[in-house]
Parts: structure tokens; sequence; C-alpha cells
């Protein structure tokens, strides 16, 4: 299993956080690096990537646990690639309750752009709501 | 009809010995239109739930369908995982409690439309929906076990035709035409099983 927290030192708590999940950890982990040179670390960021033994694949379990690991009272922003990423991650939110599940949002957004867009909107300290948004902007 | 732990646990047994024989063919399915991971998908779930087949059999039928769902979900992993984790899931919600499943058409029409949701698709979309349809629908006729298969394996082949709507193999469009899909065979396999099984063992 691959799932990374990727916080060098404590981001702001207020802020929204980012969640990165595709089938290739390379991606994930790529993607994550490059919110990390967007934004340093006042963002809470985690990223997976992976099937249970490690091979090209998502799994709720990993997710969950990025949700985790980049949480934040503010919410968090999840961007996921191909179909059994968006639906291992709904699973993975739902199984948060639903007071949790309503501080999380999956994005309709290309992975890599979307997440370095939302990681800007989110270190400005701006709402879930807006962070989606802006991120959906991208989206054809 | 009433289904004692011991029919629990040997239908685990089984599901798990039939996805792992076909699990190469289920594998070549997906490659032609997919990633080519299911056969192993299938795999580790169906051995992670027969590894738990005691503790799972020895609960109340609906919290051990849950359980299966979710150990399913937590270990098919893919697009599979979801689905066949909500169908799991839901059935067991959605059934009386108890150990009685007297009509059981009625829950599985509930989780399938669960699954749909899930997976935003519907009939005609070739995934594992346009088996689980034609397959509750026989349950309201009240059809035998045996109708039950055979519809079940014949629902998958029709998937052939079929251009997928949903899921990686619809990038491929047209190309997708002219395979079965994985997910349909694999839900068919399983399907005629269970009803083999209960062709054996008429349950009281
Ligand atoms: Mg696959």
């Amino acid at each position: 299993m691959n799932a990374r927290a990727d916080q060098p030192s404590a981001p702001s708590p207020a802020n929204v956080g980012i969640v990165i999940v595709s089938h290739s950890p390379l991606v994930a982990k790529g993607a994550a690096d490059m919110v990390r040179q967007m934004v340093g670390d006042c963002v809470p960021l985690a990223w997976t990537g992976g099937n249970v033994e490690g091979g090209l694949g998502t799994h709720v379990a990993g997710i969950a646990a990025a949700i985790e690991a980049a949480w934040s009272e503010a919410g968090v922003a999840i961007f996921v690639d191909l179909g059994g990423a968006e639906t291992n991650s709904e699973m993975a939110v739902e199984r948060l309750g639903p007071a949790r599940a309503a501080r999380v949002a999956i994005c309709n957004a290309p992975l890599v752009e979307g997440a370095v867009v939302a990681a800007a909107e989110a270190s400005g300290g701006s709402s879930l709501a807006k962070v989606v948004a802006t991120a959906e902007e991208l989206s054809p | 009809m009433h289904l004692a732990a011991a029919d629990l646990s040997a239908l685990i047994a089984l599901c798990r010995a039939e996805i792992d024989r076909h699990g190469e063919h289920l594998g070549a399915l997906d490659s032609a239109i997919g990633d080519g991971d299911h056969g192993a998908n299938m795999r580790r779930g169906l051995e992670a739930v027969f590894a738990e087949r005691d503790a799972i059999a020895a609960l109340p039928l609906p919290a051990a369908l849950e359980r299966i769902g979710l150990v399913l979900v937590m270990n098919i992993g893919g697009a599979a995982g979801p689905l066949y984790g909500t169908l799991l899931m839901e059935l067991g919600r959605a059934l009386p409690d108890g150990d009685e499943a007297d009509d059981l058409a009625a829950p599985l029409e509930r989780a399938i439309a669960a699954v749909a949701r899930r997976g935003r698709s519907g009939p005609g979309d070739k995934t594992l929906l346009d088996v689980l349809y034609p397959v509750q629908a026989e349950l309201v006729r009240r059809s035998p076990p045996g109708d039950i298969a055979a519809c079940a394996r014949s629902a998958a082949h029709s998937t052939g035709p079929m251009q997928a709507r949903r899921g990686r193999a619809s990038f491929l469009g047209a190309r997708s035409i002219g395979h079965e899909d994985p997910g349909a065979s694999s839900c068919a396999l399983l399907t005629a099983a269970i009803c083999g099984y209960f062709e054996e063992h008429r349950p009281s």
C-alpha cells in the first residue's frame, strides 16, 4: 500500500487539505511534489496510489488513510484519475460518516492541474466550496 | 428460506473456488477492454472473504452479507470493489433481521439500485448490472436455481455486442463491442455457483 502524508512541518490547520488519488503511486507522488513546490507546506497534503498489493490500482483503505493525513477542519478536496479512483474515493468518504463526509469533496477536475490550482486557492485560506469551484473551472 | 452458518461458509468456499478457477479468463476479458486486473482483483477479494468465513458465517445473515461487502470493498479495489461491495452491503441492509430470507427479490432490487447509483450506470451499459437485472427478474418469477444460472450466463454473454458506456472500456468506444464484459462475466460465474449450491442443497 502506498499512502503518504506529505507534510514536512505542521500546515495551517485553517486551510483546506488536498488529497491526490492515482492508480499509479508514481503519478500520485509526482503530482504531490508539484503541489508542494507551488504552495510549500501551508496546505495539508497527502497522496495515495496503487492497489493493496502495490500494483497499479486504487483501494479504499489507502484513500481513507490519505484523507486522515490531509484532514482539515476546513475540509478536504480529493483529486482522482480514472473511474476506480473515483468510486473507491466515494466509498472512503462515505465511511467517514455523514458529519465528516460533508466536509470532503471529490473534484471533477484534471488530477495534476486540478490539485495544483486547488492548492494555490487553498493556500489563501479559501473555503472548500471556493477551492472546488476553482479546480472544476479547469474541466472542459 | 433458511440459511445456516454451514451453508454460508460453503457458499463462500464455492465462490472463492469458482473465481480462482476462472481468474485467468476474467483477466483476459479485462485485458481486451480494460486494464486486465479483474481476475487478480476478484481473487484477492474472495480470498479475503474466505479467510474470514468462519467469523462471517457465525453472524446473522444481514450482518454477514454486510461484512462480506466491506471485505470485498477493502480488497478487490479497482472499479469492481465498490460495485460488488455496495451490492452485498446494501443486500445485507435490505434484508429483515434473522436468517430467514423468504423474499430475496425485493432486497436484491434495492441493492441493485444502489449499485447502479454507485456506478452511475443502467441497463445496457455493459456492466455487471446487465446480469443483475435479469437475475433479479428471475427471482421475482420464482424461477428454479438452474434457470436463474442459465439466465445469468446468457445475460453475461449478451454484454458482448454492447458498447461500454462506463469505466475504462468506454474509452475504447465502438472497439469495446465484441468482448464480454469481465464484471458481467464474474457476476454470472458467482450467480451460477450459488444457484448450483441451492440446486443440490435445497434449503428448508
Ligand atoms: Mg480492471
